[in-house]
């Protein structure tokens, strides 16, 4: 029973992770229609900086402060140069310029950092364990992300339901030419949601460091998650993503947990062991199928 | 043929071929034995890029994992020879049954939906198919796995490298004949009409949704025949001959070479491939050891092509007719 908790204390934090990842997505999708391949690439870009800046302050705390303005400043410029040309095009040409910068990425850090895989430690602070309930210790560290991570997730619904920009951005993601028609500075808006888009990714790059490893290559594989969470929930829809990012973590982290030992019942171990890994990932896929099938839209997703 | 030579595009086209028939001779000529490796491998991709063009470039259906096809007709060759069944009157007719029926099943789902759903729905069963290819320790899981080469006893030796070629190559030119048949029939018409304007289409009277199925599942066919031919070049199948990056790679082949153009993809798997070897080379040259990071300038290459040359190198041959 206790296992059974812990695992899925696990899947919320990972599905914290794909939230912030998958929020900025979502809202790029929903605000400027851009489908951005390479922001897998921002969330890697966030872990690379940050174990630069941990480097340099010999802080992790600091170091992860220094963090977000950098991933911000990278967004802007990402924005700046190459997406704000992709906002009035097709979806073809938007996959293809983002798949580009996917490589460009990848290879800028090959060439900055080497080819090595690098690792930020956990800081000594939350080297340790609390006990969330009498008798059940769980690492300091992954507690820490998921109250930061609820936090963020807390403070962007704030910003988007409470807020002039969250209206404004809630009225883009609903009529673009309209409100660029009331006078909204609408270039800005979109500078600003990627900007803030890249800081999310970057973050979630940076709390998963510890945990997982900073390598090249290491966004490719999430972002195809983050995908898959914001076409369960419905593109555009920060809910959704909510949602689905939740629905998704459970399944990978209860899929990891328990699935082996229950393929071991009828299989070899070798074989349950490697099965097991491939068939949660799996799982995500046949929801995401499922989903859209019963709703081609997703879940909270506009019907056209 | 003769008429053929007088336009530019006619020109390249013969051009092409020509070179592409007597590769195997040009390359023994000059004791280029890598050369023709590559060029099977663009023989081979060129297939793929062709099936995949019938459904993204005349159909506008962006379909984001059509490397699964390369796994699908890869890994029934390859688990079959695993069981020792290598004759390839078996393996190749169940290889492209099982893409087929792949394509026609993800076909019915994801044809239902529209835009970027479309485009990571394709995906998602895409990398469905990875993960398992990938979860299979008998086959060798992540490792992938060695496998013998198809075997039509009296008929074809497929080891010999140059056999082997002319057999993609004829492969290839039956892809183009049959595409150019299916872009120029009712059934083509219809689907390039519903591209543009599918309301416009169903209005009409065609039921565009079953027209778009067979086309799809049409090209996943072709797409299996690519991976039946890859497995057996590299005698070789893993997992990682499905990963997105292929299914991408793909996209990138069909737009740059130009899309619903019949020898588009032909010209932008060379192209492609070209690059990919030319370009680290090409960067040693301006100092020793750049040439591993040529990436750095694909990539803003793709993003380039995308802004600007949406017609892609068949479009450097002037218009069409």
């Amino acid at each position: 029973m206790d296992y059974l908790l812990l695992q899925m204390l696990n899947g919320v934090q990972l599905g914290l992770l794909m939230f912030l990842l998958a929020a900025g997505l979502t809202l790029t999708f929903g605000i400027m229609d851009l489908v951005n391949l390479a922001h897998g690439s921002l969330y890697m870009m966030g872990a690379y900086i940050a174990w630069t800046l941990i480097g340099w302050t010999d802080s992790f705390v600091i170091g992860a402060i220094l963090t977000v303005p950098a991933t911000f400043l990278l967004g802007l410029v990402v924005e700046a140069v190459v997406a704000r040309r992709l906002y009035a095009r097709d979806h073809l040409d938007q996959v293809l310029a983002t798949f580009g910068l996917i490589l460009f990425f990848n290879e800028l850090v090959r060439v900055i950092w080497g080819p090595a895989g690098k690792s930020i430690a956990v800081p000594q602070f939350l080297n340790h364990t609390v006990e969330i309930l009498p008798g059940m210790p769980y690492p300091a560290y992954r507690f820490a992300i998921i109250v930061v991570g609820a936090a963020v997730a807390v403070l962007l619904a704030w910003l988007v339901a409470r807020t002039r920009v969250g209206m404004l951005i809630r009225a883009g993601a609903s009529n673009r030419r309209m409100i660029g028609a009331l006078g909204v500075n609408i270039e800005l808006l979109f500078s600003l949601v990627f900007g803030l888009g890249a800081v999310f990714a970057g973050l979630a790059g940076l709390m998963a460091a510890p945990i997982t490893s900073v390598k090249i290559g290491m966004g490719d594989d999430i972002l195809i998650l983050a995908f898959v969470i914001i076409v369960i929930g419905g593109i555009g829809s920060i809910k959704g993503a909510f949602i689905a990012a939740m629905v998704v973590g459970q399944i990978d982290i209860v899929g990891r947990a328990f699935l082996p030992d229950l393929l071991k019942t009828f299989m070899s171990n070798a074989a349950a062991s490697t099965a097991a890994p491939a068939i949660s990932q799996v799982l995500v896929y046949v929801v995401m199928a499922g989903v859209l099938v019963w709703r081609p839209t997703g879940l909270f997703g506009q019907r056209t | 043929m003769i008429a053929a030579l007088r336009t530019p595009r006619g020109l390249v086209t013969v051009l092409v071929l020509v070179v592409l028939a007597v590769l195997p001779l040009l390359t023994q000529a000059f004791d280029q034995r890598y050369l023709l490796s590559i060029g099977t491998k663009i023989v081979i991709w060129s297939i793929a890029a062709v099936s995949l063009n019938m459904i993204l470039g005349y159909g506008g259906m962006v379909s984001f994992g059509h490397a699964v096809f390369f796994g699908i007709g890869g890994y029934a060759v390859g688990i079959l020879s695993a069981h020792g069944v290598s004759s390839g009157w078996i393996q190749w007719p169940v290889a492209l049954l099982a893409a087929t029926l792949w394509a026609a099943l993800v076909g019915a789902l994801s044809l239902r939906t529209r835009g970027l759903y479309f485009i990571m729905i394709t995906l998602a069963f895409a990398q469905l198919v990875y993960y398992v290819g990938g979860g299979l320790e008998a086959y060798g899981a992540d490792d992938g796995l060695n496998i013998s080469r198809s075997r039509f006893p009296g008929v074809i030796d497929l080891r010999n490298k140059a056999s082997f070629y002319w057999l993609c190559f004829v492969l290839l030119c039956g892809t183009l004949w049959f595409c150019s048949r299916f872009a120029n029939s009712r059934f083509g018409y219809v689907i390039r009409g519903a591209k543009s304007n599918d309301l416009r289409m169903t209005a009409l009277g065609f039921p565009v949704f079953r027209y778009r199925l067979a086309a799809f599942t049409i090209s996943g066919a072709f797409g299996g025949l690519a991976g039946i031919l890859l497995a057996n070049e590299g005698a070789y199948i893993s997992p990682a001959m499905m990963s997105w990056v292929k299914s991408g790679d793909l996209i990138v082949i069909v737009v740059l070479g130009g899309m619903g153009t019949l020898f588009g993809p032909l010209y932008g798997t060379i192209a492609f491939f070209v690059l990919e070897e030319s370009l680290p080379p090409l960067l040693d040259l301006g100092r020793k050891g750049w040439g591993e990071y040529w990436q750095i300038v694909f990539g803003p290459m793709l993003v380039l092509i995308a802004l600007y040359a949406r017609g892609g190198i068949d479009s450097l041959f002037g218009r069409r007719r």
